[in-house]
Parts: C-alpha cells; structure tokens; sequence
C-alpha cells in the first residue's frame, strides 16, 4: 500500500518493543461488543491509475462551466485564475503545513495572512480583517452575532437583496442562538427602503452590495440611518472583484464588511471550499471571531509574525470565546492574495473594468430579444432579467444547447412563485463576445 | 589549513560574525519584505485587454482614489510566495507529530482528480441535469461514511469540524424541541478541544464540566451524578485527547440514553479506529468527521477543512439542508426539505466542501476497507511504540496503551528550569514540529504525539533518539540551551505580548513626509 511505509518486519518489530503479541492488544479498552468481527462491505485498495480512471469517469458525466457559455453568478463567479496562483499553492510547504501554530517555523503561512489581512481591509475600506471564515455565508452571519454582541440588542435586519443562503444560514443561527431576525421581502428592483425598519432593538442591519439581484445602491444614507439608531450596518459582498470598481463598503460607513473571496483565486468547486472574509473597525476588534495574524519582533528584533489576540477564540476562551471557529480557509486565502498581488492596482481596477464591460454588454444584447427586460439599473457584473415564461424551464432548455444561461431566481427563493420569471444573470472577463451573441441566439431560439 | 592547490582542507571554524551577512539572507534563508514594500505603481503581473466601450452603469457609485493594493510583475510574485513557503514547516518535509491534528501525507492523486475541470469547473447552482457526476460522487462519499461508522445519515455541508459540531448539537437541539424537550446543560469534559464548549455555548447550553478519572477517561460516578432532566447532551471525543479509548463508552451512551439525553462524539480521532470500530455501535448519536485529518485533505496551513456529520436514526431526519437524492431521474440536490424530513435550516452557501470530497473519496477508494484498517492500525502501532520506547526517559501520566496518539506531562522536567515550551523550542532545531503542546489541560505541561501511520519506521527511530536525547540533556542541566531555542529557525522567539497589547493586524504605508508650511 503505496502511502504506508512501515513493512511487516517493522510493524513485529514494533510490537515487539512494545511488548505486546498483536496489534489486538493494542485495542485492549476497546469494549468486546464494540469490535468489529469482519471486513467492511467496501472494495480494496487500488492503485492510482485505478482510482483516476473511476473518478476521471464521474468528472466526465458532468458539464464544466469551463466548456460552454456559462453566465451564472449568484455567489459564485468564474474568474480566470493566473497560472502561478494554483503551482503556488500546491508547494508542499504551504499545501501540507498546519495552523501556525508555532511561529519560528510558520513564518511562510503567517506572512501571507498579514498580506492578506492588509488587501482585505484595503478592498473594503474597513481598518481590519481577519484571516478569513469558512465562506460568505458564515461569515455573515458571524458579523450579524458579532453585532448583537456589541450593542447588546438582539434583532438583525436583512435586506431583500441579501442571497438566499446568506439569510437561511443567518436565520438558522437566530433560531438556535436566540435572536431576532426581520426580513425584508426579495426585492429585485432595489425599491426597499430598510430605514424605516430600525429601532432601538436593532442591532444591525445587513445589506448586499452588489445585491443578489445584482443592482448596486449607495449605503450611506443607510449607515447613518443605522448610526443615527446605535445600529451597526453590514455589508455583505458576494463578488469581491466589484469593489475593484465600485465605491468600498468602508467609504460609505459599513461597520462590518462579509464577504465571499472566492472570485479571486478560487474555483467553482461546486460550491466550495471558497472562503469568507471579515472586516470591521479597529475598536471592535476584541469582539472579532476568527483567527488574527500580528506583526511583531523575534529575540533579535527582527520583523516576525504571529496569531494574535486568541483569548477571543475557543481553543483559550472555550465556552466563552466569541466564536466556535477554529479552522479558516488558509489554503484559499492564499490563492486570494497570490491572485490580487498578481492583479495589483492596476490590474484589479482593469479586471474589474472588463467585467462590468461584459455585463453591460450582454445585458443590452439580452434585452432586445422579444419579451425580456432589464430589472436591474445599476449593476457591475450581474444583473436581472425578467423572460416572458418560467425561468427554470428557459434554463433547462438552454442547458439542452449547451449553454449555462445564469440561475433561475426560483432555484434560490423556491418558496416565492412572483419571482418565476426572473433570471440572474453574471457576465465576467472570460465571456467572449462569441458567447455572449451565442447566448442571445439561444434564448431567442428558446423563449420563440 | 590549506592544500597544495590552495584550496582549504577543513572548514573554517564557525563564529558570531560568520552568520551576519550583507544580504541579510543566510545561504537558502532569505528575508522577505512584505509585497507592499515591493510596489511600483502601473506595474501589474497580468496582461488584460483594453475593456471595450461601454455606456457606465455604475453611476455614482464608481470608485474614486486608489485602493492601496501593490504592483509587481509575476516573477516577483513568484519569487516572493516561494520565498515565504521556504519559511514554513509542512508534512512533506518532516515527521509533524501534532497531537489530535493528525498530520498524514497528503497524496498527490488527491490534489490532481481535485483539479479535473468535471468537479473544479461546476457551478454549485448549475441545472442538476449537468452535474450528475458531481452529485453521484456526494453519494459516493456518504456511503463510505455511512458504512465506515454504522450510522444512518451523513450531513455533508458543514466547513470544519467545528462547523460539524455546531451541526449536530443544532440537531441535537432540533429533536429535543421537536419532542417539546427544553433541556439547557451540555456535559463536556475537562479534557475536551475548545470547541466543544465553545459550540455548546454558542447555541445557548450551560456547559457542565465533566473531571477525568485518574486513568484520563470519563468518570463514570461523575457522570452519572451529573445526569438528570435539564441533560440535553454530553459532548465526548473518543478516542479521547488524552489518546486513549473511552473503554466505558457503552455503558455511557446507555446511561446518558437513559437520562433521556444525546451523545454528540467529536471525530476528531476517528482514525484511531477506522475499519475496527463503529460509532454506530457505541451508541453515538451525531459525529463529526474531519476530512483533512482522517482522510487526508490537506490541511493548507489552517483550512479549509470540511466536517460531514454523521446521525443516529433519532437525529437523522433533522439534517440540515441540502442533501443529494437519488430517483428515477438520476440524482438531485433536495435544497429545501422534503417528505417526513424535518430540516433544521442550512448551515453553509451551497453544498458543502466539494474539493474536499472529491480529495477524500480518492484517498478513500485508494486505501480501499483494508487499507483504512492497516492505517489506522499503522497509526495506533506508531504512537504506541513511541510511548514505549519514551516512556523511561519522559513522564506519561496514563499507562498504555494509547491510541493513534500518545501523552507526556512534564514531570520528567521537574526542577530542570525547563518547560514544555522551551522543550518544543528545542526540536525545531532539532528539524522537528513540535507536539501539540499544553493539550489536554487536564494534566500539567501537555505534549500530545501523534506519529500518524505515515512515518517509516526509520523515521520514528530517529525521531525517538532525538527526544531521548533532548530529555537527557534537560534532566543534564543545560537549561540555558533550551531558554534559547530556536536558534536555527527562521525566526528566533516571537514576542506574543507584544503582539497582542500593541496590535499591528495590517501593513500601512510609513507617513509621507510633512509638507513645509
């Protein structure tokens, strides 16, 4: 068995030294009727080629995103990642170290975080990051209870342009952590107007920027609604690559900025692993959840890092910590930092220029087939159509000629038959104009 | 001393000086600013085209004023992120004895069907219809879960172990209401990961700590004193931190079963027991099972992770969403209930750790059902013959045997000045990772080893002499070699008060210099 080095000489050997007659003894304080007797109704070991070829298979029944016109978003962008990013992160010193747990050799890993730590509070104009959640979702709910903590309030207000997922993770912790949650109806249009919701009991309101429909509206009349309150206001940002061209969070008076970083750096994966971001204002850091990387000096003075302020997190605090969070997306954050420090200012500003030049390229053609229309003014990379029938079936059909023709409003707000005829849609840089008119040929074709 | 040729026939000896250098550098050792102190402005690292011209639908809200971020061109950031990779220890290039991390080679397989663009390339919401693959892998994945634990059901979404404990006390939580339960005490003990504790919390239970028995398991007596009403669930790893079995766990699923409450087992060294042992046959009501430390996933200096939880018959139907089905029309992703299913919410954006999945099940089907049992016996036998072959010369708290990890106090250390810190210091010299160290709390100046099965036994021996070495030279007296260790790391001590009293969480640029009024 290739990935096992010791050898039947070794492992008597062994046994022996340990003084034992059988690896049975070992397992001594397992209880009798606990033991397994026999084999595992599972196949045995196969040799790589085997293993390539069952799995090869299954990758074979599917349709990459990456080999047809593909226009979805709604969380999830196809982005090209630089060649560099992923040889990088498969360096074994990065791709096989665990948590830094031990600075004087973690110094690879805690660096990257500190740069990473830096870009995220830069993107989002916020003060601070950490070093990243599990994905947006988690994140965002995170700064929802990282609000209720700080204003010792317990209702959040979530917009109608916050992802679906976003609200149904945030509203299973509200079920189950106790608080309050008030929901704004899906709101495609960008029409809602959450001032009026707050109160003295809210402790944060929670937004979408671009929203899941795609529109992009101006916070800070919302953030100084929140404030005028004591209410914190939460950005939540899907596609990170927008605030390369649109205004940060930060600028317009968000408290907390959660977001998705998969856009830059990271795959599809069907869904992950992405990871989350988490930025906020200095003075709240105390009440952060998640890992911190700090700079400071070694018994030489020279520049060093570490993790930091851990008396907020599980492993010192335990019951008490802010959060239950131990791991984070290290492996992915450091595609997010290799991909933006390949980027620069000047590449991210030109990446982001690009996809909002896609998208409202596509959205224009896409409007002038019969029947469509733009729901969405202001948008950067997605936006929303309404189709003249459901749009599942138009997505299934498109699908039929090879084209991934964006997510079906319904697929995310199952539960709400008003939005059936809605489509969102995501244009970024590697859609070709090809594409695009192949796209515009094929909904004619299937909405005639 | 030179040769006739001139050339030296014996090294120089080495001195203070012979280590500074102009560079900064050390041979291969080399110092590396921060991508912000390497930025010149225009430059970039990619080749985009010009957008084309569009009528702006920003409006108002286009970004003014620079954003901050660095220029450099690709073999700069080539050259830098492999700069700071050379600073970083990792499982490819040495024994990573972690306790309870579980630091296994990653296979390279793994790596390469993960990147296949039939898994990488899928969108999480693309029609069902184009990722039949995708979904019957999920399945794939469930069933080895399933079969390896005896358990029912599997909820695939959760993004780490600590996100799967905090499914399935949800779960736990969920029955209990369901059943119009109000219970309010988790029992969790002493010696259990932070999360625990941490999760139990979260969701509002009291955590009831729960003292180990000189032995370092559960005490029975304790336990059964605790029991009553307001019991929702007892939190139990098992095997335990202290790396031993819990060999009362049958009678204590029982009892806790009969206080009407659940038992939540944390995973975390399930493969202690692959292939030999079935939760499902313990009595265990949800665990969770990480990924990257039983099943290999890397662990990528800290995540992602993933943490399938799998559930009891009881708690099965309360599983978050989504899950994947399989009907007369193939394969199909249930992403909001259905049927008797009483979902408890969804926990996570999308489906869970996909990458995650494809990477195990590769290391699954390689392994094959022998093949998981001969490395978790692997596992158990190294850890074993680690603690026997240290145990004269360290102080182990609980006589053997251990499971896949073995525990050592720091009563070998008594009156030598030196502490378990300064000890872990040491082996980093000594070309090692540390131990985890300082866990379980539960006995005093911890060093948790855990060799995993991947370690030759070569290896194991001269990890052994290393640490019969250092402990000798500890009891010896030279306390001052071990204050000062590491020396030959890439950084010596970092000062973590420092750290966090005065915290620098980002780069900023130094200050422009004042204009003259």
């Amino acid at each position: 068995m290739r990935y096992l080095p010791l050898t039947e000489v070794d492992r008597r050997g062994m046994l022996a030294a340990i003084g034992v007659p059988s690896m049975d003894n070992l397992y001594q304080d397992v209880p009798e009727s606990a033991r397994l007797k026999r084999p595992l109704a599972l196949p045995d070991h196969q040799g790589e080629l085997a293993v390539e070829r069952a799995l090869s298979e299954l990758a074979a029944r599917n349709l990459p995103a990456s080999a047809v016109p593909s226009f979805l978003g709604a969380g999830a962008y196809r982005h090209h990642v630089p060649a560099a990013v992923d040889h990088l992160i498969q360096r074994g010193e990065f791709l096989t170290s665990y948590t830094p747990y031990q600075p004087e050799i973690s110094q690879g890993t805690l660096q990257y975080l500190f740069e990473f730590q830096t870009q995220v509070a830069l993107l989002t104009g916020m003060e601070v990051a950490n070093a990243s959640m599990y994905d947006g979702a988690t994140a965002c709910v995170e700064a929802v209870m990282m609000a209720i903590r700080l204003t010792k309030r317990k209702k959040a207000v979530l917009s109608g342009g916050l992802h679906p997922h976003y609200r149904d993770v945030a509203a299973t912790l509200a079920r189950y952590t106790g608080f309050e949650l008030d929901m704004a109806a899906p709101d495609p249009t960008g029409a809602e107007d959450l001032a009026t919701r707050i109160d003295g009991e809210t402790a944060c309101v929670v937004v979408q920027y671009p929203a899941v429909f795609g529109h992009i509206r101006d916070l800070t009349g919302l953030a100084q609604a929140c404030h005028a309150k004591g209410a914190l206001l939460i950005v939540a940002v899907t596609e990170i690559v927008s605030l390369g061209a649109i205004r940060a969070p930060g600028d317009m008076g968000a408290d907390i900025v959660a977001a998705e970083g998969q856009a830059l750096g990271n795959g599809l994966n069907f869904g992950g692993p992405y990871l989350g971001l988490f930025a906020t204002r200095e003075k709240f850091v105390r009440q952060m959840p998640g890992r911190l990387c700090g700079q400071t000096v070694d018994a030489e003075g020279r520049r060093g890092f570490v993790l930091t302020l851990s008396t907020r997190e599980q492993h010192i605090r335990r019951e008490k910590a802010t959060s239950n969070i131990c791991t984070n997306s290290g492996l992915c954050a450091l595609a997010f930092t290799i991909h933006l420090s390949l980027l620069g200012e000047a590449g991210l500003r030109q990446l982001a220029a690009l996809n909002h030049a896609a998208a409202v390229t596509l959205a224009e053609r896409l409007a002038r087939v019969p029947g469509v229309s733009l729901v969405s003014d202001q948008f950067f990379n997605e936006f929303t159509l309404r189709l003249p029938k459901p749009a599942a079936a138009v997505v299934d059909a498109l699908a039929e000629r090879r084209i991934l023709g964006g997510v079906p409003a319904r697929r995310l707000w199952p539960e709400r038959p008003e939005l059936g005829h809605l489509l969102l849609v995501a244009a970024t840089e590697v859609n070709t104009p090809t594409e695009m008119a192949a796209f515009a040929t094929a909904l004619e074709e299937v909405l005639r | 001393m030179t040769g006739m040729e001139g050339r030296p026939t014996r090294p120089a000896t080495p001195s203070a000086s012979a280590t500074a250098t102009v560079s900064g550098h050390r041979g291969l050792a080399m110092e590396q600013p921060l991508i912000f102190e390497l930025d010149a402005p225009g430059r970039t690292g990619v080749d985009l085209p010009a957008p084309p011209p569009v009528a702006s639908r920003l409006g108002a809200l286009a970004r003014q004023g620079p954003i901050g971020l660095p220029g450099l061109a690709e073999p700069q950031v080539v050259r830098h992120y492999t700069r700071l990779s050379q600073k970083n220890y990792a499982i490819d290039a040495g024994l990573y004895p972690l306790g309870s991390c579980t630091m296994k080679h990653n296979p390279r397989l793994n790596e390469r069907l993960a990147r296949l663009p039939g898994f990488a390339d899928l969108h999480p919401m693309q029609p069902t219809g184009t990722t039949q693959g995708a979904l019957e892998l999920i399945d794939m994945v469930a069933h080895w879960l399933k079969v390896l634990t005896g358990m029912p059901a599997v909820a695939l979404s959760p993004g780490a172990g600590a996100h799967g404990e905090l499914c399935g006390m949800v779960a736990i939580r969920a029955a209990l209401e369901d059943r119009g339960d109000a219970r309010r005490r988790v029992l969790v003990p002493a010696s259990a990961h932070g999360t625990n504790p941490a999760t139990a919390a979260a969701i509002g239970y009291t955590v009831d700590e729960l003292p180990a028995d000189a032995r370092g398991r559960v005490d029975l007596a304790a336990l059964t004193a605790k029991l009553g009403p307001d019991v929702a669930a007892i939190m139990l790893t098992n095997p335990n931190t202290c790396g031993v079995f819990e060999n009362d766990i049958v009678e204590i699923a029982r009892r806790v079963h009969a206080a009407g409450a659940f038992f939540y087992c944390d995973g975390a060294n399930f493969n202690a027991i692959v292939g030999r042992v079935r939760p499902g046959d313990l009595g265990i009501d949800a665990m969770h099972i990480n990924l990257h430390k039983t099943f290999s996933t890397p662990h990528g200096g800290g995540g992602p992770g993933s943490g399938p939880v799998v559930l009891s018959a009881a708690l099965a139907p309360f599983a978050p969403v989504p899950w994947v089905v399989h009907g007369d029309k193939g394969f199909r992703l249930v992403e909001t209930g259905e049927g008797d299913a009483k979902p408890f919410g969804r926990l996570k954006g999308f489906h869970g750790q996909m990458g995650m999945f494809v990477r195990a099940l590769a290391y699954m089907l390689s392994h094959g059902g022998d093949g998981l049992l001969q490395a978790s016996s692997d596992a158990v036998l190294a850890a074993n013959y680690v603690l026997a072959r240290l145990s004269d010369v360290m102080s182990a708290p609980y006589p053997g045997p251990c499971m896949h990890e073995c525990l050592f106090d720091d009563r070998f250390l008594k009156d030598t000045g030196v502490t378990t810190l300064d000890f872990a210091k040491a082996m980093i010299d000594e070309g090692y990772h540390p131990m985890t160290v300082y866990f379980p709390l539960v006995v005093h100046g911890a060093m948790l080893i855990e060799p995993t099965e991947s370690e030759s036994k070569d290896s194991l021996d001269r990890f052994v002499e290393t640490m019969r070495a250092l402990a000798s030279r500890a009891k010896a007296g030279d306390a001052a070699f071990f204050h000062e260790a590491p020396r030959l790391a890439p950084r010596r001590r970092l000062d973590e008060t420092r750290a966090a009293r005065q915290p620098v969480l980002r780069w900023r640029p130094t200050a422009p210099p004042q204009a003259a009024e």
